[in-house]
């Protein structure tokens, strides 16, 4: 039998094997040995590479230093090492070389997030074409340090090589039904960039509150909220909050959904919905925006206005979904309007009109469009560059045949269908979030090039501060990593390990991110 | 002296007037409901800066009653503590101002006793200014009519705290009203307990259940036999020491709730074999022994001397009459398994593993019972004809026909707990409160005398996919549609009222620093982690 002095060895390969195989997502080229380097706590430091284009001052790397030099050692009391532990082989710092700046600008659908991360005898090197990309080499890196039951950190002799399988990984959060306070959202996009999420899709209205304080029409939140003194974004706040999100490299998506999910818009603009009638009287209820008079464009494009110079990112939400029918056939301006336009009894050409008519205002601002899927399936007329959002699990086609149909007809999709996290059900359900292939659809290479990606969705009908952090994480994990690892990195087992460890990262920072069954983790959850 | 329970038909009609248009109050959200609420449209101001709540001179009980004095002032915290940075402009002191609440105990207080499955809850609770009345048999009434009290007192549009004038008559329906909390398949912080005892007192909860230990982990600290969880939880810090335990006990007392600790065996008791050599079965597999190990092995004397020695430790640590001794879901296959204990069995002539089983349990409730200690046990015990001693509590858990088992347990004279509607753990998407809500625990055939022997029931909270990061949310309010079919009268049943008030309740909860997940659509005036 092995004596103990043979049996160290083995064990710390075992431990630090085990630490390098938890990395969460899954890179696309790992290489990592059992070899490893100390790194000092009150030593380490993140550097600029002298021929590095980003350099002190920017202002994405100097705060992403500091965040994660406090991820990986703001638990540790500093102090002296003991001669024992000034090993040779100490890493005390990364060297981070971005081969093109941009410190300043926002992240893009065609942001390039490519990074390669060296850590050997010669050098501890992050070389990144952009910011972007720098910041999830961090990410990786903070999760490879791992630090021994004695409390010395380590990291091992690896090559990493990685870039994500799509462009456009999401998160919808949603502040209708239930208002976020901003530090749930800024929490939210802290998690999203350890995960390496890089667009928060926010659905910021709809039927129940209209949380968003226009300065254009600032009846809308102060009549449409919850409560225009504590339930509204201001204008400070949506500034913090994308801010915040471009100094993770994620994009601020924002969705204004029309016209149906409006009746929060009502109350704040007069004439804006449709009054529907019981007979031949107005009943007193509304239905969605009134697409028949001038006043509804009108208004539509100075609001978007507002949100094109308020919201960065190229690309606008703009909803149009389940718009119900029944209000508009019951309202005889309506009927006079339809056979005006030669619609006969097809709401759907209606809901059209308007919809291309909104679309054209939008383009008008040089934005581009996302919409969801029935947008598509009701034949709008729409821009080829327009983005389909497919949501719809079976109804009126399989969520696949979906994403067949739209790419097949040249449009990009983004997947959401099977990754609504607002669904709870008993039991590891990320599994099944996990093991979606968002290419399992009938179609050519080119048509599969049209997807861009994908987003997880937690509606808000169930949903607010009390509960959306756990309800959240892990589960969207899955969905993080099904849309940044290569895929083949399918297999349920090593996920569940790398989830699990990853899971308790998260307790470790913060984070109170559920469990995924039965155990522990060394830091668990403790309420203030 | 007043009825002490109104009929339905009489509460509807309180209800009914305060829902006429001539008198619309608001919704205050009492939760649960109280036996019978007379309120009139009379408001009174009540001031944080004068307004306190002291003793009756005509109380059993004063200011050494440590109970009260923490109550009182928990109280006078939940109604102004967190809304004293906006109340409204002090007023001049006037006839309508409520200066004071005086508590009056009118027998033996019980301050320092724990409560116990027959503590009287009952109080009564006159609201009128300028000194409101509330008075209890016991110090139990009054903390269950402090948490009335403080619901009843609300800020008008100005911020200024009002009350009603108002008479209220409550005694829960059934006297066990337990939530069951799992600390083995995740190690649940103190912290985390005790906040639960918090909102369980909200709720008019009495019972903490707290399955303690089961195959994952062994996180109980005990004295005689420290191996336990020094080698069966899954850490170090991940244990509850004497002192944690003395910590919970002492805090649920204060608000009125028993701790009823459940140590569950001869199955769930993979956990307690690491630190107790030989406790549980070998199994076998062929002649050989596989490795793994099955049950507790019921047919050697060290398991009985062991479990005495265990048990008596943790009837002295835990002062409830009441000790739950598990014995669910006991799989055979490693008992059969095993040459030495099929011998046993064809030495004793049982014919089956269910004896064997009982032969175990039968044991162990006659020890515990020595001990003076009253037994709860999971339905099987009763399912396999184990000869139970009278009074020995039954808990039913399968959801398959659970009325019918019902009526089997009652009908053999056992009193019984009912939780197989209510196991939390198991979420679905949507309002699954409202099936919580809609079970009638009285539901199934039997006689009157039947119905008399179910004392309660609990909502179950395993652990398999709960810890500290989702224990709050995922049990309230939901466990709230229990505490009120277990504490209100048969007849509050409507879904819609539930709701209002519940909505309420909850966005009460969260002030109160639960974070209590929404029902559905809306807010609150505070959000969780909303910056004041």
């Amino acid at each position: 039998m092995a004596g103990p002095a043979l049996w160290f060895p083995l064990l710390l390969a075992a431990a630090s094997a085990g630490r390098a195989a938890a990395l969460w997502p899954w890179p696309q080229y790992i290489q990592t040995s059992d070899w490893r380097y100390t790194v000092s706590p009150h030593g380490f430091q993140f550097r600029y590479h002298a021929s590095s284009a980003a350099q002190a001052g920017c202002s994405v790397l100097d705060e992403a230093f500091q965040r994660y030099r406090a991820v990986l050692f703001d638990s540790v009391a500093l102090r002296f090492p003991s001669p024992a532990e000034r090993h040779t082989s100490e890493k005390n710092s990364l060297v981070v070389l971005v081969v093109t700046a941009g410190c300043d600008q926002f992240p893009s659908l065609e942001s390039v997030e490519n990074y390669t991360l060296t850590i050997n005898d010669e050098q501890c090197l992050l070389l990144s074409e952009t910011v972007w990309g720098a910041l999830r080499g961090l990410e990786t890196f903070s999760q490879l340090v791992w630090r021994s039951p004695e409390g010395t950190f380590f990291i091992n002799k690896t090559e990493i090589e990685d870039f994500p399988r799509f462009p456009h990984r999401g998160l919808l959060l949603d502040t209708s039904r239930h208002y976020l306070p901003v530090a749930s959202i800024l929490d939210t996009l802290n998690v999203m960039a350890y995960s390496k999420f890089n667009v928060f899709h926010w659905h910021l209205v709809d039927d129940s509150s209209f949380p968003y304080e226009s300065f254009t029409f600032p009846e809308l939140a102060k009549k449409g909220s919850y409560n225009p003194a504590t339930h509204v974004y201001t204008a400070q706040d949506v500034k913090e909050v994308i801010e915040y999100a471009r100094l993770r490299g994620i994009r601020v998506l924002v969705e204004f959904d029309t016209p149906g999910h409006t009746l929060s818009w009502g109350p704040g603009v007069p004439g804006l919905l449709t009054p529907c009638y019981s007979g031949s009287h107005p009943s007193g209820t509304f239905g969605p925006v009134n697409p028949t008079l001038n006043s509804t464009y009108e208004f539509m494009s100075a609001f978007f206005l507002e949100i094109s110079a308020v919201f960065p990112d190229f690309y606008l939400h703009l909803g149009g979904d389940e718009v119900d029918f029944t209000c508009w056939k019951s309202n005889p301006d309506i009927q006079a309007f339809m056979k005006k336009k030669g619609f006969g009894e097809d709401f759907k050409k209606l809901e059209s009109f308007y919809i291309e008519t909104l679309l054209d205002i939008v383009s008008a601002y040089n934005k581009g469009y996302v919409v969801w899927q029935e947008v598509f399936d009701n034949k709008v007329k729409i821009r080829p560059d327009t983005i389909i959002q497919v949501w719809r699990e079976q109804a009126s086609v399989s969520y696949m045949r979906e994403m067949e149909l739209v790419t097949g007809a040249g449009l990009r999709a983004l997947l959401s269908a099977p990754w609504y996290l607002n669904h709870i059900s008993y039991g590891p359900d990320w599994k099944e979030a996990y093991t979606v292939e968002p290419l399992a659809f009938e179609g050519g290479p080119e048509q599969k090039a049209l997807v861009i990606g994908g987003e997880a969705c937690m509606w808000g009908e169930y949903v607010d501060s009390t509960n959306l952090v756990p309800r959240l994480w892990p589960r969207a994990g899955a969905v993080a990593e099904r849309l940044w690892s290569n895929e083949i990195v399918s297999n349920l087992e090593s996920a569940f390990k790398r989830l699990t460890h990853f899971r308790c990262e998260l307790l470790r920072r913060g984070v109170q991110a559920q469990p995924l069954g039965i155990g522990y983790c060394d830091t668990e959850f403790e309420q203030n | 002296m007043e009825q002490r329970r109104l009929g339905w038909p009489r509460l509807l009609g309180l209800l009914a007037v305060l829902a006429s248009p001539a008198f619309a109050t608001r919704n205050l959200g009492l939760w649960p409901m109280p036996g019978s609420v007379q309120m009139t449209p009379r408001l009174l101001h009540v001031s944080p800066d004068r307004f306190f709540i002291d003793h009756s001179p005509a109380s059993k009980a004063g200011p050494s009653c440590a109970l009260l004095q923490s109550a009182f002032q928990r109280y006078y915290d939940y109604i102004f503590g967190f809304n004293k940075w906006r109340h409204g402009p002090a007023k001049p002191h006037s006839e309508m101002d409520l200066q004071k609440l005086l508590v009056s105990v009118t027998q033996d207080p019980e301050c320092d006793n724990f409560p116990s499955i027959s503590s009287d809850e009952s109080y009564t609770l006159q609201v009128k200014g300028p000194v409101a009345l509330l008075e209890a048999n016991k110090v139990w009434g009054v903390l269950r009519g402090l948490e009335t009290f403080s619901q009843l007192i609300y800020q008008d549009s100005y911020g200024a705290f009002t009350v009603n004038e108002s008479k209220i008559i409550d005694s829960p329906r059934f006297p066990h009203r337990g939530i069951l909390i799992d600390t083995s398949r995740h190690f649940l912080p103190v912290k985390t307990i005790l906040k639960t005892l918090d909102a369980m007192a909200f709720n008019k909860f009495n019972v903490l259940h707290w399955h303690m230990v089961d195959d994952e982990s062994f996180p109980y600290q005990s004295i005689t036999f420290p191996e336990l969880s020094n080698k069966g939880s899954f850490s170090l810090s991940g244990v509850y020491t004497p002192n944690d335990i003395r910590r919970v006990i002492g805090y649920a007392r204060l608000r009125g709730i028993r701790i009823v600790p459940e140590f569950d065996s001869p199955g769930h008791t993979q956990s307690w074999g690491k630190g107790q050599k030989d406790l549980l079965t070998p199994c076998y597999q062929g002649t050989q022994s596989s490795g793994t190990f099955g049950p507790i092995n019921p047919i050697l004397n060290t398991t009985y001397s062991f479990l005495h020695a265990l048990f008596k430790e943790i009837s002295t640590v835990f002062p409830d009459k009441f000790i739950h001794l598990g014995g669910d879901e006991v799989q055979f296959d490693c008992w059969k398994s095993n040459p030495d204990i099929q011998k046993f069995m064809k030495s004793k002539g049982f014919a089956n593993f269910e004896r064997l089983e009982s032969f175990y349990m039968e044991k162990l409730l006659d020890m515990v019972s020595t001990m003076g200690k009253r037994s709860i046990v999971w339905q099987e015990v009763f399912d396999n004809k184990d000869k139970l001693s009278p009074g020995t509590v039954v808990q039913v858990w399968k959801s398959d026909k659970f009325p019918h088992e019902q009526s089997k347990v009652t009908e053999a004279g056992f009193p019984m707990i009912l939780s197989a509607p209510w196991y939390l753990d198991v979420i679905r998407y949507g309002q699954d409160w409202r099936g919580y809500y809609e079970v009638e625990p009285l539901d199934f055939p039997g006689s009157e005398k039947q119905k008399t022997l179910v004392i309660g029931g609990e909502a179950c909270l395993w652990g398999e996919y709960v810890d500290s990061t989702n224990l709050t949310p995922r049990l309230w309010p939901r466990a709230s549609a229990v505490g009120e079919r277990l504490w209100s009268h048969q007849g509050v049943r409507d879904l819609g009222d539930a709701y209002s008030r519940l909505t309420v309740h909850r966005c009460r909860m969260i002030r109160r620093g639960i974070s209590a997940q929404p029902l559905f659509t809306g807010y609150c005036n505070y959000e969780d982690g909303m910056s004041q």
